[in-house]
């Protein structure tokens, strides 16, 4: 019971600030400045302080080490998702959606090569 | 050009996108830490900026852009896709700012307060990606302004 309190709890609390990051990308422009707020640290804000009650504060700073790796993924998989829509202008979730092999095979390499 | 603030935008979101992005983003924080728990957080750390929510975002940028050229009796599909890729040009810059949301966040945590710790990250995260948002501004300015001049012989 109480691991299903924390689920639902961590899933309100994370729908709520990943949504009011994407409200604030709706409302700013121009598109590449409101683009900046799709890689907020929404996930993050939302599970940081959670992880620290239930894991303490060393467990949380090993995630965000791994959260540096996990970014540097991230820079790959918009840099590739800018180039073809720019390139090929395809359907976007398509795009979207299909290139994100490119961020998990970036961070298991970054995981692999350097975490580990 | 100067970044501009448009209310109005919220009218053009729809209930149902606001429940697709609660829930995507919801259950990408009950999913991270599902996997932080059965692989351990070395591998969990690396979800925290997986771009779960980025595929909705991105189609949802080019259903209103193409609403509202449509609008304007063109086909916008085009104009549509080229906002997406601007709108990931702008998640690439904000990566970077990510990894320094990382970076300050696990070097802070375990020497001070945990508020103080996410507060400076957030900071952090803000001010780099903004600097590199305007950083490339001002190359691009520069750039442009010095193919209208004329050569000097």
């Amino acid at each position: 019971m109480e691991g299903l309190k924390e689920i639902l709890f961590r899933f309100l609390v994370g729908g709520l600030v990943v949504s009011i990051f994407s409200a604030l990308g709706d409302v700013l422009k121009p598109k590449s400045f409101a683009g900046l707020f799709g890689a907020a640290p929404s996930v993050a804000l939302a599970t940081l302080s959670l992880t620290i009650a239930s894991n303490g504060i060393a467990y949380a700073a090993v995630e965000a080490r791994s959260m540096v790796g996990g970014a540097v993924a991230l820079l790959a998989y918009t840099f590739l998702v800018t180039w073809v829509m720019f390139r090929y202008t395809p359907s976007t979730l398509l795009v979207a959606a299909g290139l994100l092999s490119t961020w998990l095979a970036t961070a298991l390499g970054i995981w692999f090569f350097l975490l580990k | 050009m100067v970044v501009k603030f448009e209310l109005s935008a919220l009218k053009r979101t729809k209930w149902y996108e606001v429940l697709l992005r609660i829930l995507f983003g919801g259950v990408a924080t009950v999913a991270t830490g599902m996997i932080a728990k059965s692989f351990g957080p070395i591998v969990g750390g690396l979800f925290l900026a997986f771009p779960a929510i980025f595929p909705a975002s991105a189609t949802l940028v080019e259903k209103h852009e193409k609403e509202k050229k449509q609008r304007a009796g063109m086909n916008g599909l085009a104009r549509a896709r080229s906002a997406v890729a601007l709108e990931a040009r702008g998640a690439a810059m904000g990566s970077i700012g990510l990894a320094v949301f990382a970076l300050v966040a696990w070097k802070l945590l375990p020497r001070g307060p945990t508020w103080a710790a996410v507060a400076a990250a957030g900071l952090s995260w803000l001010t780099i990606s903004i600097s590199i948002w305007q950083i490339r501004r001002l190359i691009r300015g520069h750039q442009s302004s010095w193919s209208r001049s004329p050569r000097s012989s």
